[in-house]
């Protein structure tokens, strides 16, 4: 009896394991993170563009983060470089499941212990900020 | 063998008996608990995480507040501040809602708030807002269903209690207010015993603006001086007109339980509102000289504002010939309910050993007819067996109250025999009753007094509480008894305790409050003059001797957070911005030695606390709403100095 229960229990772990081998198993979350957010194609600086996401930037998230020094979260300047664009933007948008799943966001957790907050922010203002740090590469 | 069996039956029988009446007389207290069947627990357990069926609201009595309640599950979710300060928000404590409880009388922290009634179209509750009455200083108030929060209140003029209030026509193109003590109109120093020359009843029209909700004093009828108790709006063949009831037909003004209860039969009041309204718009009013006070709150400047208003259009029913009629009803009528189908009026009377029911059908033809038995000031008042529909016998002592399931039934509470008495609509038989513990005043299903009831509950809301629960000294709470109403008979499920004292009470399905509740403010919406938006925009400014910190709060500190500069005797206003951005999470503030309560503050709001610091000192400040983690992080200093320091705060150092 027992082992029959075993092997039913086996059996479960490998649906579970090989059920719904779909494509979006396939995406890059290491690189991209998880969230709305599949694909950003990036074109020159749009200064106005930049502006606006300064201006979100600046009423919702300077309570935590600056762009030039560590705050209560991690400085924001130079962010473009160490994080892809789609990361960036899943950050901002899907904070929550980020910092669950994230093997990079649950070690900033761990460091700063304060768990990032979705800001009621759409995905153009995310857009938007994005931009502006694309402004701050080198701050 | 036959003859043995039968010996043993009647040994089982008795057994069995001897068995129910040996644990009936030890149980401890002895008393009568009531009928519970094994699946009540099943009925009204709402699982950890799952949400209940209904919304209800429960008026708070002399709490002035109103409470939210889950059904079946009678779980408490929300008090909602309305008429009373509530110092666990700061509700008309802070300078954004102190305008909230403006009145002519000055300001006013409490009332008496009895009847909430949901907003309707087309006869039933769409969820938009609740209003509900302030009776003690007369006012409606207007309770916004996406944030849960008061956002209007109307004073009623020439009004001596506003109890027959806040009803709602079937659009809620109004809200009706009538005095429950008539009181020289317009009010002058007369003696009391001139009652009769002098005292007059009035009956107030708000007008309800369809998009805003703003509700505006469209007009006042001046009745006869005696006591105006409860209202309904007709539906269906009946909309256009609303019925009050009115008691003290016999204008006593002393020992009302006595002479007040002399006359056999009092009244409804007839309303013809739609024909109130041609009237107004065809200039038959005159305009009477009154100051009432009209409060609204912003949700973009978080932030109430007090109008004054000067006058009221008045209609006078000598002048205005078929605008009301009066249905003579027996024994201190109370409550007065419309059925479903809007073709019959049920009143309770205090002190009645039935329930009168009017048809309108019969009422209309009776108008044609002129059936009249007379008539009191220019309104005639209609026969009785020319409106009357039936009469319900054997409903126990004193119905108050009653509601409808849209299945036929109607359902009244018997305060004097304590118990809910169910009847067949039509043919006026009582079919079921259940007791009540203890005296029944008002009962509620939800949607009852629309014209599409949800049914499925009724709850009692009961006005005597002695032993239903663990005795907390001489005060107890109120109870309500929640009762299934699904089948033919009535099962008691459930009792859950109240708060204040709730009269009457409404309920609506969750789903169509949930899809339209709001989470947060959107700080970019946030118009507070004195709001910081954003870290960058807290600072700190002196006027004068007033000091007016903008202070932004998020997981988890203030900035400022270290102020110097402030001196005894300042007015320290302190603004207070949530920047947070997330569902639940308010912040809170409050500083050592601030006179009043603490301010909590939703996510994109703005509250202001006045500090007056009176001693030099350093004065610790701190969020009072655990937060996060560092919740404990999240505090402060300000500096009180006796000489002239210069403002400074954390980033200008």
């Amino acid at each position: 009896m027992k082992k029959l229960i075993l092997f039913a229990l086996g059996m479960m772990f490998f649906l579970i394991a090989c059920g719904g081998g779909s494509k979006e198993d396939e995406f890059d979350h290491l690189k991209y993170g998880y969230g709305p957010i599949k694909k950003v194609d990036l074109g020159p600086i749009d200064q106005a563009l930049a502006d606006k996401g300064k201006q979100t930037f600046e009423i919702k998230c300077t309570a935590c983060h600056k762009i030039d020094q560590r705050y209560v979260a991690p400085k924001l300047g130079g962010v473009t470089k160490r994080r892809s664009p789609e990361f960036i933007m899943n950050m901002i948008l899907n904070p929550a499941e980020m910092i669950q799943k994230h093997p990079e966001t649950k070690k900033l957790l761990a460091e700063y212990n304060v768990p990032m907050t979705f800001q009621n922010v759409t995905k153009d203002d995310a857009r938007a900020i994005l931009e502006y740090f694309r402004t701050c590469e080198d701050k | 063998m036959k003859n043995f069996r039968i010996k043993k039956f009647w040994l089982a029988a008795m057994s069995i008996i001897a068995i129910i009446v040996i644990f009936g007389a030890c149980s401890k207290s002895g008393r009568n608990k009531g009928m519970v069947e094994s699946d009540a627990a099943e009925k009204v357990y709402v699982a950890p995480g799952t949400y209940d069926e209904f919304y209800a609201f429960m008026s708070g009595g002399f709490s002035g507040q109103i409470s939210v309640y889950g059904l079946p599950s009678g779980r408490l979710f929300k008090v909602i501040p309305v008429y009373s300060q509530n110092p666990e928000n700061g509700y008309g404590y802070t300078e954004e809602t102190k305008p909230m409880l403006m009145t002519s009388h000055g300001f006013i922290p409490w009332d008496d708030a009895h009847h909430p009634d949901l907003s309707q179209t087309n006869g039933v509750p769409d969820g938009r807002w609740i209003f509900i009455n302030g009776n003690n200083t007369p006012r409606i108030a207007r309770i916004n269903l996406k944030t849960f929060e008061t956002n209007e209140i109307i004073e009623i003029p020439n009004t001596g209690g506003n109890h027959a209030s806040a009803f709602v026509t079937p659009n809620t193109e109004y809200v009706v207010s009538a005095t429950r003590f008539s009181v020289p109109y317009p009010q002058s120093d007369v003696s009391i015993a001139d009652y009769k020359k002098y005292f007059k009843g009035a009956i107030s029209y708000i007008k309800v603006d369809q998009v805003s909700g703003k509700m505006s004093l469209a007009f006042q009828i001046l009745m006869p001086g005696f006591d105006y108790d409860l209202a309904h709006s007709g539906k269906g063949p009946s909309f256009g007109w609303s019925f009050f009831t009115c008691y003290n037909s016999e204008q006593a003004s002393t020992l009302l339980e006595v002479n007040a209860s002399k006359n056999d039969k009092d009244f409804i009041a007839a309303v013809n509102w739609k024909k109130a309204e041609e009237a107004v718009a065809a200039g038959k009013f005159k305009i009477m000289n009154c100051n009432y006070f009209h409060n609204t709150y912003n949700d973009e400047t978080h932030s109430a504002t007090t109008e004054k208003l000067t006058s009221v259009k008045v209609l006078d029913p000598k002048e205005v010939p078929g605008l009301i009629y009066y249905l003579p009803t027996p024994k201190s009528p109370h409550g007065v309910d419309v059925d479903p189908t809007g073709e019959y009026i049920a009143c309770g009377g205090k002190l009645a050993a039935m329930i009168p029911v009017h048809s309108f059908t019969k009422m209309k033809k009776a108008i044609e007819e002129k059936k009249f038995d007379g008539e009191i000031d220019g309104i005639p008042i209609l026969k009785y067996d020319a409106v009357i529909a039936g009469e319900v016998k054997d409903c126990g002592l004193g119905p108050l109250h009653t509601e409808f399931d849209g299945k036929g039934y109607a359902y009244t509470s018997a305060f004097i025999t304590s118990e809910v008495v169910k009847w067949k609509v039509g043919t006026w038989q009582v079919v079921d009753r259940i007791p009540s513990y203890y005296s029944i005043g008002h009962l509620m299903v939800p949607g009852g007094d629309c014209a599409k009831p949800f049914g499925k509950y009724l709850v009692a809301l009961n006005k005597i509480t002695k032993d239903r629960y663990l005795p907390t000294g001489p005060e107890m709470c109120q109870s309500a008894q929640l009762i299934d109403i699904s089948g033919d008979k009535m099962k008691l499920l459930l009792d859950f305790p109240t708060i204040g004292e709730p009269h009457y009470a409404q309920a609506i399905p969750a789903e169509i409050l949930v899809k339209n509740n709001q989470r947060i403010f959107p700080i970019e919406q946030n118009k507070h003059p004195y709001a910081a938006k954003g870290e960058k925009e807290a600072k700190v400014v002196r006027e004068g001797s007033n000091v007016h910190i903008y202070m932004t709060m998020t997981r988890s500190h203030f900035m400022p957070d270290n102020i110097e500069g402030v001196k005894v005797g300042d007015n320290v206003y302190i603004h207070t911005t949530n920047l947070e951005q997330d569902w639940d999470v308010p912040h809170g503030f409050a500083i050592l030695g601030a006179e009043y309560s603490e301010l909590l503050v939703m996510p994109g709001q703005t509250r202001t606390l006045v500090w007056r610091p009176k001693e030099v000192g350093v004065y610790p400040f701190y969020c009072t709403d655990f937060c996060s983690a560092l919740h404990q992080e999240m505090s402060g200093y300000i500096r009180v100095s006796n000489t002239n320091i210069p403002i400074s705060y954390n980033s200008s150092k």
